[in-house]
């Protein structure tokens, strides 16, 4: 359950961000999250709902938009980029296997809407 | 005011950031990196699930490292047990109680290093918290990233636990002694292993033996740096 210490991260440059714009309320916050960033969208809503429960002085909930970025591999011997079938990152063209990861680790925050 | 409807209601405004969840944690770790190197230590990350036989492992590399002390730094929830057993066997070890923390991070462990006296030493190992998913993320600034799976535990645990593995630089096959007891299925484990990370170099071992235990160190040599022993 490390999601609960990232999404402490999320607040913490949130707040950050909140006050360099001046700003009192996040309406809407939005993170991009690799599907092999070993990070469960679930526990990261769960965590979420904890960690922002009392963000806004308003009490006016933050809404998460999370958008799930899938893995992407390069194939040096096909010189062609494919998307992984399972965990195994065998090519589909030539079945060597791929360590050369082009997305899917992804861990960013990546707008904030405030007011 | 709002522009559009002239309510009270200040405006929303986008802010485009685009920035790292751990980026914190990661700028602290190219400070440990660094600090590391300039020490002349080679310092690696071991991870595991709990009751793999990390700290087996790192008894056992206390007494046969060629440049000892090894420096230790360990997490765990709670208790200094590790580092008791580690001090007994010859490591200078420095125990890390995470609390309810279930991996270490960067800032961690630079708060331990200070504790350690690294005179004389060139290696110096992070057992990170027993867990197979949390500390996957986090980069404690380290040169190389061990994992490390038991035979007790299964040959399936690099397909079911896949980020751990791909981000290793090597995989250690643990308690190889036991394999036959647990009628561990050894060619689907290498099989998986080499086809989740195929980066990894494998090696298999066991610590109570000792079986194995050479090339490793033998590999772990070979990525000691250029400046090592040079630090008074």
């Amino acid at each position: 359950m490390h999601e609960l210490a990232l999404m402490e991260e999320v607040r913490l440059l949130a707040e950050q961000e909140l006050r360099r714009a001046g700003a009192q309320q996040i309406h809407r916050l939005q993170l991009r999250i690799g599907s092999l960033s070993g990070v469960n969208p679930e526990a990261l809503r769960l965590a979420f709902a904890v960690v922002m429960a009392n963000a806004n002085p308003s009490g006016e909930p933050t809404s998460l938009e999370l958008e799930v970025v899938p893995t992407l591999c390069f194939c040096p011997h096909c010189q062609q980029t494919f998307a992984p079938a399972d965990v195994i990152h065998a090519c589909p063209r030539c079945g060597a296997l791929s360590s050369q990861l082009l997305q899917g680790r992804e861990l960013e925050v990546v707008q904030l809407e405030v007011s | 005011m709002c522009g559009t409807c002239g309510c009270a209601e200040p405006p929303r405004r986008l802010i485009t950031l685009q920035q790292g969840l751990l980026s914190r944690n990661d700028q602290q770790a190219a400070y440990n990196r660094q600090h590391f190197r300039s020490h002349g230590l080679l310092a690696v990350n071991l991870l595991s699930a709990p009751g793999s036989g990390k700290t087996a492992l790192l008894e056992q590399l206390a007494s046969r490292w060629p440049q000892r002390p090894v420096g230790v730094i360990v997490g765990d929830l709670a208790t200094d047990n590790d580092a008791q057993r580690l001090l007994q066997a010859g490591a200078r070890a420095v125990q890390i109680r995470t609390g309810d923390l279930c991996h270490l991070e960067a800032d961690l462990v630079e708060r331990a290093f200070a504790q350690l006296d690294c005179s004389g030493m060139n290696l110096l190992v992070i057992e990170n918290v027993g867990n197979l998913v949390c500390p996957t993320a986090f980069d404690l600034g380290e040169q190389l990233r061990v994992a490390m799976l038991s035979v007790t535990e299964g040959e399936d645990k690099p397909l079911k636990y896949p980020a751990l593995f791909k981000s290793a630089d090597a995989v250690l096959i643990a308690k190889a002694d036991l394999a036959e007891a647990v009628g561990f299925q050894r060619q689907q484990a290498l099989a998986s292993l080499q086809a989740v990370a195929p980066q990894a170099r494998l090696f298999e071992l066991s610590t109570r033996s000792g079986h194995g235990l050479e090339p490793f160190c033998h590999w772990l040599e070979q990525h000691l740096p250029a400046n090592h022993g040079q630090h008074p």
